[in-house]
């Protein structure tokens, strides 16, 4: 089992990472939640992978860790709150600098046919 | 010594008093600044006697005591020497500044600049402390920086003052880092364990290092060759701060740390070879160019160079006899050359010029001051009975004491004497070209004595000269047997102050020196000659085309690193992140641990399935917005399962509510971004980001595979026996949160809210354009809210807040609390805008949601803040059980009121975010306000 979530973690990483290279704002904050998933996921494995064992005293005979359950727990709402912050700037940089690519300008040689289908004016 | 802790502070209170009394007469300003200098002085000079007597005073404040970081001075005899010699000159120079400055310069800018340097000097001499010692010594830097300029309007003060920086504060960095590594050596940064521990530093392998790096701050900060050529720039400067800074003081720190830290570092083959040779070279090159220089402050400049060489080139010999002749001669350089820096001073100010080919026969404009420098110059020159003949003659004898070069050890006392004959001849042309030799030629003005006042400190200097010369163990006999002792860190060897030691080898020299120095004067026009066809050189102009070189290639690196391009960016950091992480997997021996794995059951491959494949088509299908948005909400409930399956409940119930709102966040955001992304990618890039993004979910996934099958050792015990007992609390993971942890969590709920109230800022002032269609050219539907989603979720609202009490009052016993019934109340509105629309909400629900964050964290800080009144510390909770007749047992407990906290904060935040987000596309957007 041990396996499997480390490749799951593993490929979040991967996919969020790529998509956090991309040029334009919305891929990037894709690209972010799927890497907070994994970052999730990562700093709650520390605690160690444990069937029905939920820490609710006198529910169960052993516990799994609670602490970065705590963490975790609170990672996940702070990274709703940077999520809504990027999207957010994403869509301000994109009203004020008229594109949506990060660098708030567009690349040397923009691809002119894909850019018109692409935006929505 | 109880005041020893804010004595050198006094005169950092004393900058502001210039500053506040300028707008009196020059006068009351110049005796008021100097009232809190004079104080310091005779505090210290009220305790001479029992430093005399062999005591020291230390006095220290610890800080950061782990680190050696503390508040510490002592005042030994070298410090004495110091604080004497620069508050007692810095007294001088106040009086002489009253008449040097012009009506148009600040005096009080001046004065309050002079005495902020002589708290930084102060603090370097009486520093007990490494760290401390070198914060003071870059206060030394900054301050005389701001003395340099302080004739701004002139390029010569600015660029002078920048290159005396610039040498001087690299130095200092050098100096830091030969401290920090002087202070891990030794294993603490309190002077007095360093200087008892000598030995081991002399034998330890970074000794080579720790020296050379102290040493450069040393050389830089005392002008020795090859670092000397800031100070004839720095000449620039006001006489008063040439008199005050590049004679006695600031100029004489670098010689102060190589004397401080004498018994520490001094004393081995490398610390004579590089201390002897600078000293020497520098001794002999100042010398030499000080007999050419046609200005006078450059002549005075140079000879201090040479005199700095010959203290540094005697503390470099290693005998006791030599650092006790260096410490003498640190006394009378600094007499003589500040009177003569400030007759210079009176020269240029009564007659207009510096010029020695102008200036000539002054005698008779201005035998007074003629004749105080003339002595000043005899004493600079080493004659009988002056105080500077005593200290050359020490300085003869120890060249001639000394065999370290081995049969070539003759060539010191040699080059001593050469040395000595340039300086007679430059002394002899600072009082012949100036006072005699014919009329002076074109003067701005007819010279003429000075104010009486203006003259006082030079007399007072040059009786000093005088007397330090006829009678020097009465005058500073005590004074210099404690400042060679503090040197030494010993008590000092015993040797005689007399004028007259009978003839000897070291007299002979003397007479040489003066003799030879007549003769060459007498021929100078010779040696002029010869100088003439060299080719000139000037330091200034290397020094800024190096400055200029330096700053057009870090100009073009910049240029090739920083191409403002975020994408490049992010490729660098997460690169040099992959191969930092995976270098230390390549010392992993094996990626499984030995703790057991759980067998794998089919449930779990499928959701490892899903989650994989509905992953890679969000990448694959990254440029189809909406389309990577579904596959990407698939991802996220996957791992809210995965959390349920690995006994994470609350983490399960957090996810799913983030989720939702998260999704519509999202969707929201899309409207008003391009629905697609254009191809713009190359193939090469897409390898490149595809390799890099490879290699770290590689290693990140080793990672995590290696952590979880080994064993786990926890803190977490502790919270799962005291949760019941402690928190009252069963779910221990929400006790944590509000409980043992509470501050953390109060501290997450603040930038919650600091986060939603800045993402209303951005939004209330976007400048948006309503998109009338979607991405295909579709327009968007007009239809009105459908009709059964409206009545269903509004009989749905009451039930979902039940269900968010519910979970909130559970949460401490069951999975639940604070967060996830925050996040459900939130989705649970969220769904009423989406059944109604805004317009119908603002007038039924009207919740202020910025009240709501704010009163949220007031009430979790409250609740922290309560348990002070019971005498507890912050955020302790309280907890009982009650009984109520009906109900039955039940239990109260002050993380209840937190948990509420974080309730109100988490709804106001998601509500503040996404409310505001989505009436943007409503007639209530601010936008529309602003511009109708």
């Amino acid at each position: 089992m041990e396996g499997i979530y480390a490749f799951c973690v593993g490929l979040l990483t991967a996919c969020g990472i790529f998509l956090t290279l991309r040029g334009r704002s919305f891929s990037v904050v894709i690209g972010l939640t799927l890497l907070s998933y994994a970052v999730n996921l990562f700093l709650f494995a520390s605690g160690r992978l444990k069937l029905n064992s939920a820490v609710v005293l006198g529910q169960s005979e052993q516990y799994s860790d609670p602490l970065p359950q705590a963490l975790v727990l609170t990672a996940i709402v702070i990274g709703f709150a940077m999520t809504a912050f990027a999207v957010i700037l994403a869509m301000r940089a994109r009203a004020d600098l008229g594109n949506d690519h990060v660098d708030g300008n567009l690349p040397a040689q923009p691809n002119e046919a894909s850019n018109r289908s692409g935006g929505n004016q | 010594m109880s005041s020893l802790i804010w004595l050198p502070f006094l005169p950092l209170l004393g900058t502001l008093i210039p500053l506040l009394t300028a707008r009196f007469s020059r006068t009351t300003c110049a005796f008021m600044t100097a009232a809190l200098p004079a104080l310091t002085l005779f505090l210290i000079l009220s305790n001479a006697g029992d430093i005399f007597q062999g005591e020291r005073f230390q006095a220290a404040i610890p800080w950061i005591p782990a680190i050696g970081l503390e508040l510490a001075f002592r005042l030994d005899g070298l410090a004495l020497l110091f604080s004497i010699l620069i508050l007692g000159i810095g007294l001088l120079v106040i009086l002489y500044a009253r008449y040097y400055l012009s009506a148009q310069d600040s005096i009080g800018k001046f004065y309050a600049y002079l005495i902020l340097f002589m708290f930084a000097m102060l603090g370097v001499v009486l520093s007990d402390n490494l760290i401390q010692l070198w914060f003071f010594w870059e206060l030394t830097s900054i301050s005389s920086f701001l003395l340099i300029s302080f004739w701004g309007h002139k390029a010569d003060a600015r660029k002078g003052a920048r290159m005396a920086l610039t040498i001087t504060g690299a130095g200092g960095l050098a100096l830091l880092a030969g401290l920090l590594i002087l202070g891990n050596t030794v294993g603490s940064f309190s002077l007095q364990d360093i200087l008892d521990s000598g030995p081991f530093i002399k034998d330890s392998a970074n000794y080579p290092v720790i020296v050379v790096l102290i040493l450069l701050g040393a050389f830089t900060k005392s002008a020795q060759f090859p670092f000397h050529f800031w100070l004839p720039n720095a000449m620039a400067a006001p006489t008063p701060v040439s008199a005050y800074l590049h004679s006695a003081t600031m100029v004489k720190a670098g010689i102060f740390l190589m004397a401080r830290f004498y018994p520490a570092l001094a004393d081995t083959d490398l610390w004579f070879l590089i201390v002897t040779l600078t000293g020497l070279a520098t001794f002999l090159m100042g010398a030499y160019i000080a007999l050419f220089q046609h200005d006078l402050k450059g002549l005075l400049a140079n000879s201090t160079i040479s005199h700095l060489g010959l203290i540094t080139l005697l503390l470099g010999m290693g005998t006791d006899l030599a650092a006790v002749a260096a410490v003498f001669h640190i006394i009378n350089h600094a007499i003589f050359k500040a009177s003569l820096f400030m007759a210079a001073g009176i020269i240029d100010h009564e007659s207009g010029s510096r010029d020695m080919r102008q200036l000539n026969g002054l005698w008779k404009y201005m035998p007074y001051t003629a004749t105080l420098a003339m002595v000043a110059s005899a004493s600079m020159a080493g004659v009988p009975l002056m105080n500077g003949f005593l200290s050359k003659e020490m300085f003869f004898t120890e060249t001639l004491h000394q065999a370290s070069l081995g049969s070539l050890s003759w060539l010191i006392p040699v080059l001593a004497t050469l040395g000595g004959i340039f300086a007679v001849a430059y002394s002899m042309r600072f009082i012949h070209d100036v006072f005699f030799n014919g009329e002076p030629i074109n003067l701005p003005k007819t010279p003429h004595e000075p104010p009486r006042y203006m003259r006082v400190p030079v007399e007072i200097l040059v009786a000093l000269c005088l007397l330090v010369g006829i009678f020097p163990g009465f005058m500073v006999g005590d004074l210099l047997f404690a400042a060679a002792s503090a040197t030494l860190n010993t008590q000092a060897p015993s040797y005689s102050l007399a004028i007259w030691h009978g003839f000897n080898f070291p007299l002979l020299m003397s007479v040489i020196a003066i003799i030879g120095g007549l003769v060459m004067y007498q021929n100078r026009s010779h040696l002029f000659k010869f100088q003439a066809q060299f080719p000139k050189s000037d330091p200034k102009l290397v020094f800024e085309g190096v400055i200029q070189s330096i700053a057009s290639k870090a100009g073009r690196i910049i240029a090739f690193t920083e191409n403002s391009s975020l994408q490049r960016y992010i490729f660098f950091t997460l690169g040099l992140a992959a191969v930092m992480t995976a270098s230390s997997l390549l010392k992993l021996n094996a990626t499984a641990g030995q703790r057991p794995e759980i067998p794998v059951d089919a449930l779990s491959i499928t959701g490892a399935v899903l989650l994989s494949i509905s992953a890679l088509a969000t990448v694959l299908w990254h440029r189809r917005r909406v389309v990577a948005l579904i596959t990407l909400s698939v991802v996220g409930l996957i791992v809210s399962l995965a959390f349920a399956q690995f006994s994470a409940p609350d983490l399960a119930l957090t996810q799913l509510s983030v989720e939702v709102v998260t999704v519509i966040l999202l969707i929201l955001a899309l409207f008003f971004l391009p629905q697609k992304t254009p191809k713009e990618s190359s193939p090469r890039r897409v390898v490149r980001d595809l390799s890099l993004a490879s290699l770290i979910g590689g290693v990140i996934g080793t990672i995590c595979y290696a952590l979880m099958t080994r064993p786990l050792d926890t803190i977490s015990t502790f919270f799962t026996e005291n949760s019941k007992t402690g928190g009252g609390g069963t779910n221990v993971v929400n006790v944590i949160l509000v409980d043992f942890r509470g501050f953390d969590t109060l501290g997450e709920i603040t930038v919650l809210g600091i986060a939603a109230l800045g993402i209303y800022k951005l939004i209330s002032r976007m400048r948006l354009f309503m998109p009338s269609t979607d991405g295909n050219g579709l327009a968007w539907s007009e239809d009105r809210h459908p009709i059964l989603l409206a009545v269903i979720s509004q009989s749905l609202l009451p039930l979902a807040l039940l269900v968010s009490a519910y979970i909130f009052l559970r949460g401490h016993n069951m999975p639940g609390g604070g967060f996830i019934a925050g996040l459900i109340t939130s989705v649970a509105i969220i769904q009423q805008y989406v059944a109604h629309g805004v317009d119908w909400i603002k007038t039924r629900i009207k919740l202020d949601y910025q009240i709501m964050i704010g009163s949220g964290i007031s009430i979790a800080t409250l609740s922290g803040l309560g348990s002070w009144a019971f005498g507890h510390t912050f955020l302790s909770s309280w907890f009982d059980y009650f009984y109520l007749p009906l109900i039955g047992k039940f239990e109260l407990a002050s993380a209840m009121i937190f948990d509420l906290g974080v309730f109100l904060t988490v709804v106001g935040a998601t509500m503040l975010i996404l409310a505001n987000l989505g009436q943007l596309t409503t007639s209530e957007r601010p936008i529309q306000k602003e511009h109708d």
